[in-house]
């Protein structure tokens, strides 16, 4: 078995202990995620599985055998930055840039989950359509925090990003 | 952390047989367990996977829904039937941790977490019964803003910490169970357990004993529910106080009342003397204030949490207040 990392295949760990954020930066030397607090409190470990964002730093890498993993270095291709990168570096959506890489796997796994209808806990009917308010962004990137304080950047990054390239744009709130 | 086997259960029996072995843990989605391994916590000797068991949500033939326990907490939150039969367990999921948290977590992992009182934590420096029984509590006589009003005993004060489990609490689930002497059902409120002189023991689960699934009964009243919590900041922090209820008014009369508190107490707590003193009576502020002084009443705060009975109390008030509304 394997696992695929951004388009290459790894072998599993022996040992059941690695996480999957020591996994990518250790084995595979994938640098680009961030190890912040290590127990599930920053989200800047954010990864895609299979286009869904988790912890890696709560995750064994044992448990995604298998799995189809995206990382920060997985995103640009060869006509340049993925649109989100490029729109971070536009809004100031960073300082220190070390909660970003947690941030634009986050933002693209919740606009997969907004695609796909799911709600959050500001969504006012459960029952309707989701409407993407910038309060729905704030509450749905809240698991990724900055402490330098650039979450305004990041916001507008992640809707001027995301309308750009993913086709989220009609579902834009005010 | 201590090294571990780690196996992939291909299906319950297999889960089970494997569970049974000596030191065994099932393995959810990692996101509490992981952590307390690594913490040294908790030091299971071989882990099983079990999030490849069912992750299935099904409706019966009583008009409820069998939830698999390997179901996704974002998938549960997202369910057609659930967001709009059982929006307070919707809402009290999407109230929890962050969503890449809810992507990875199981229902049944959730209902394992174990609390998060930083004195449970500190294997190096603190005292505590329920990480090793019989060292004392650090809790009582430290820090204990976040820590329980109700259901505490002499030897552990800590708080169940999550969403989840309250709103399941309030709607009258069913927890289906396996294990090697075959399988068992039990009502939601009586799987966790309360510390008495046991706070290591979260739950009524015998060893090796497997969450298959959770049942959600029909409950007219649930449609009209809700769940709001308290907290430090606005997003993604454990609960300083929470209300899950549930309500059904005819008339100016209480048809159906469901209510429980989370952070208030070291299992997901049913306010079952609030319901009966709701029930058949008015929906007003007046008797909403008298449900909740009537199941505060033997609330024992601590030095740092007294404000927790004045906020549970506040918060049914509004939480009912607002459903009345609703159900007019």
């Amino acid at each position: 078995m394997s696992i695929n990392v951004n388009g290459s295949s790894a072998i599993p760990p022996i040992d059941a202990r690695v996480s999957l954020l020591d996994f990518l930066r250790e084995h595979l030397q994938l640098y680009g995620t961030k190890k912040g607090c290590n127990q599930g409190a920053c989200g800047a470990c954010t990864v895609l599985v299979d286009g869904e964002r988790i912890l890696s730093c709560l995750a064994l890498a044992v448990q995604y055998d298998g799995r189809t993993i995206t990382t920060v270095e997985g995103l640009a291709d060869d006509n340049g930055l993925h649109p989100l990168q490029q729109a971070f570096i536009e809004h100031d959506g960073f300082q220190c840039g070390y909660c970003t890489p947690g941030q634009i796997c986050s933002a693209l796994g919740m606009a997969t989950e907004a695609r796909r209808g799911v709600p959050s806990y500001v969504s006012a009917d459960l029952t309707a359509d989701i409407v993407i308010t910038r309060e729905e962004l704030q509450e749905r990137m809240s698991g990724n925090l900055c402490r330098c304080g650039a979450h305004n950047g990041i916001i507008d990054a992640i809707r001027d990003g995301l309308a750009a390239g993913d086709g989220l744009a009609a579902e834009w709130g005010e | 952390m201590t090294p571990f086997h780690y196996v992939r259960a291909g299906d319950n029996a297999h889960a089970i047989g494997l569970g049974a072995g000596s030191g065994a843990a099932y393995l959810g989605g990692g996101t509490n367990l992981v952590d307390l391994m690594r913490e040294s916590v908790a030091r299971p000797a071989t882990l099983v996977d079990v999030t490849g068991l069912s992750d299935a949500i099904v409706e019966t033939d009583g008009g409820g829904l069998l939830i698999g326990a390997a179901v996704r907490n974002t998938a549960l939150a997202s369910h057609h039937a659930v967001r709009a039969r059982y929006p307070v367990l919707a809402r009290a999921i999407l109230a929890g941790a962050s969503a890449q948290i809810r992507n990875m977590a199981t229902v049944g992992g959730n209902m394992l977490q174990r609390t998060r009182c930083g004195y449970f934590y500190d294997s190096d420096g603190a005292r505590c019964n329920k990480r090793v029984p019989g060292t004392g509590c650090d809790a009582i006589g430290g820090l204990n803003r976040n820590h329980a009003i109700l259901g505490t005993s002499s030897m552990c004060v800590a708080t169940h910490p999550s969403d989840m489990c309250v709103a399941l609490a309030a709607i009258d689930a069913t927890v289906h169970l396996q294990s090697g002497r075959g399988a068992r059902t039990l009502p939601f409120t009586e799987f966790h357990r309360l510390p008495l002189e046991h706070p290591e023991i979260d739950t009524v689960l015998e060893p090796g004993e497997l969450i298959t699934a959770i049942e959600l009964p029909p409950l007219p009243c649930a449609k009209t529910s809700m769940y709001r919590k308290v907290r430090d900041r606005t997003s993604y922090a454990f609960a300083l106080v929470s209300v899950a209820a549930a309500l059904q008014v005819e008339g100016d009369r209480i048809e159906d009342v469901r209510i429980a508190l989370g952070g208030v107490a070291p299992k997901p707590w049913r306010a079952s003397k609030a319901e009966a003193a709701l029930r058949n009576g008015p929906a007003t502020e007046q008797a909403f204030g008298a449900a909740a002084i009537a199941e505060l009443a033997d609330a024992v705060p601590l030095r740092d949490n007294g404000f927790k009975v004045e906020l549970a109390a506040r918060l049914i008030i509004a939480v009912l207040g607002e459903l009345a509304g609703a159900a007019a």
